[in-house]
């Protein structure tokens, strides 16, 4: 899907580097003259977002780890004087725990993105299953992360999660015992964690280069959902036209993530984070931070333990399998309208469900999780295969200059 | 056997062995790596705590550390008994008498983590008395054992003994 490279280094110590490392060439090539559909709208400024974030992550990380004890004796403290006595700790203490949430909304907006205009489908199926690795990594490096505190809901977050292990038939208390170091979460847990948490981020980027790689060999997918034929007509280089829209993409999410960091900093946190860690002594009511609830619902909505931590992981299979059960040959939402009422019915799932997972599991929130969490299932199992074989796809423009011209008058519903 | 095929030769068989000792190198190579995160020796020699127990009047539920989790010993009430020794077994979802669970009836020794997901079940609370675990609301009655919700065994019983008539040692 490279356009032709047109790089010729201009200066005669470029061409004696490129001749010997053409990598000047490659980011050429990736990053300048690659080739993106015209017709992209904001949504697909996500990706760029995420690698923002990504870097934020790390880079404001680092710097709190060189200040970080990762003993349970010192842990909370050191966090305390992070945020006290640091120059600047506060700073760097809120952009890391809101940077948290903020790749998270980044992350659920772009897979949306994906259902939506069905970027999943041939033949962009590995590109989508490494994003679903890095959803995976994300959530483990998070999970970790909110433990180093080693607040209230750092312990008790941490042992409900590792004892979700302890379903698995046979093996279940060994694996536990095994992450644990121990019979409980305690210093052997935190001083684990501690390392894997600055592990994990770097081996996100790993995969992020090949999700990227894999999306420059299959090339983008856009609001149309047709490849891009004529280069010329379809297609604009990414630099200028897509550095510059990724940017206002940015700078407008900059905007969102300041406002939580500066005005409301702990809005998105548990006020029980900020009591020590109680071995002794369980929170009233649990809860994980809001990115997992929806799936803290489904673990739930189960009435059986191994039950809920099947169904829990289940809900990310679902992910897993989407290219094969969406049957329909159309990409795009856009010219599905069933495809496109249900879409939206599913994200008000994942929000209800979301929601349900925050309050306490008692009646009539018990009762719409189990419904709720049968629709999530139902959706990928059932309704996503039948639907390709019965709707009825309106028509599909010839080509992305097409989709153009026709003024978006294609696109009513230009979500 | 096709009368094409060749006996296996010398080198047949040196490349079978050298892939094969390889592979035992590299497993017993990972092992240690494995292996680390098991609990250390630090961890397996914090194993037994003594308790008094002449001090605990009746009705109440003392909870001591052992092995970083708590323990609870509960001083069971002549009704909490009563209640916990005629529960018919197949009202129970993790059959169990209330004797197998105890040494001496006044006294109930459990360990106080929920076998659902591990959290603390509150005393003297739920339908049956017994604890109520906040997390994800499993009820446990006077004998520890699992009645409702999600959990799904009975709350484990430690090893200990009575030293004396006021003295346990769990572990
Ligand atoms: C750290 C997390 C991630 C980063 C940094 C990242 C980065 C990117 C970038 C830079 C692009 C190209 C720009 C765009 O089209 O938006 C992209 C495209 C894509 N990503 Fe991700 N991504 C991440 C996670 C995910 C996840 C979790 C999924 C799905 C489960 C996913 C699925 C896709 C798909 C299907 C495309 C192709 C989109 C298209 O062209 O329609 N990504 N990603
Ligand atoms: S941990 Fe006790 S009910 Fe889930």
């Amino acid at each position: 899907m490279s356009g032709p490279s047109t790089y010729v280094p201009k200066s005669a110590i470029g061409r004696w580097f490129e001749s010997r490392l053409p990598v000047m060439g490659l980011v050429h090539s990736s990053f300048v003259a690659y080739p993106t559909p015209k017709n992209l709208n904001y949504w697909w400024t996500f990706g760029a977002i995420l690698s923002f974030m990504l870097g934020a992550q790390i880079v404001t990380g680092v710097v709190l780890a060189m200040h970080y004890t990762p003993n349970t004796g010192l842990a909370f403290d050191s966090v305390e004087q992070i945020m006290r006595d640091v120059n600047w700790g506060w700073l760097l203490r809120y952009l890391h725990s809101n940077g948290a949430s903020m790749f998270f909304l980044a992350v659920y907006v772009h897979i949306a993105r994906g259902m939506y205009y069905g970027s999943y489908k041939a033949p962009r199926e590995v590109l989508w299953l490494l994003g679903v690795v890095i959803f995976l990594l994300m959530m483990a490096t998070a999970f970790m992360g909110y433990v180093l505190p080693w607040g209230q809901m750092s312990f008790w977050g941490a042992t409900v999660i590792t004892n979700l292990f302890s379903a698995i038939p046979l093996v279940g208390d060994t694996i536990t015992t095994w992450l644990w170091g121990g019979y409980s979460v305690d210093n052997p847990t935190l001083n684990r964690f501690f390392s894997l948490h600055y592990l994990l981020p770097f081996m996100i980027a790993g995969v992020v280069v090949l999700h990227v790689w894999a999306l420059h060999v299959v090339g983008q997918n856009n609001p149309a959902g047709v490849e891009i034929k004529d280069v010329e007509k379809d297609s604009v280089p990414f630099t200028p036209y897509a550095t510059l829209k990724d940017s206002v993409g940015i700078s407008a999410f900059l905007i969102l993530y300041c406002w939580f960091v500066f005005f409301v900093p702990n809005y998105l946190g548990d006020p029980d984070n900020y009591i020590n860690a109680n071995p002794l002594q369980t929170p009233a009511h649990i809860v994980p931070e809001w990115y997992f609830l929806p799936f803290y619902a489904i673990l739930r909505a189960i009435p059986s333990k191994l039950g809920g931590v099947i169904f829990m992981f289940g809900a990310i299979v679902m992910l897993v399998l989407l290219p094969w059960l969406d049957t329909s040959r159309v990409r795009s939402a856009v010219y599905r309208p069933v495809y496109k009422v249900l879409f939206w019915c599913f994200i008000a799932c994942v929000i209800g469900l979301g929601y349900l997972g925050s309050q306490p599991p008692e009646g009539g929130a018990v009762l719409a999780a189990r419904i709720l969490t049968a629709f999530y299932f139902i959706y990928f199992l059932v309704l996503l295969p039948l639907l390709g074989l019965f709707e009825t796809p309106r028509p599909v423009p010839a080509s992305i200059a097409d989709s153009v011209l026709e003024g978006g008058a294609a696109e009513p519903g230009r979500a | 056997m096709a009368t094409q095929t060749a006996e296996p030769t010398r080198r047949d068989m040196l490349y079978i062995a050298t892939g094969a000792a390889a592979a035992v190198a590299t497993g017993a190579a990972v092992w240690p790596f494995i292996a680390q995160m098991n609990p250390d020796a630090s961890t397996l020699a914090l194993s037994s705590t003594e308790l008094d127990i002449g001090a605990i009047p009746e009705g109440q539920i003392v909870t001591v550390k052992w092995r970083g989790k708590p323990v609870f010993v509960r001083h069971r009430t002549k009704k909490e008994i009563d209640e916990a020794e005629q529960v018919p077994l197949a009202q129970l979802p993790d059959p169990a008498t209330d004797q197998s669970r105890v040494k001496k009836p006044e006294w109930l020794v459990v360990i106080g983590v929920c076998t659902h997901l591990g959290c603390i079940p509150l005393g003297h609370q739920g339908p049956y008395d017994g604890w109520f675990c906040p997390c994800h609301g499993s009820v446990y009655d006077t004998s520890g054992r699992i009645r409702q919700g999600p959990a799904p065994r009975n709350l484990d019983v430690p090893d200990y003994a009575f030293l004396t008539d006021t003295k346990i040692k769990i572990g």
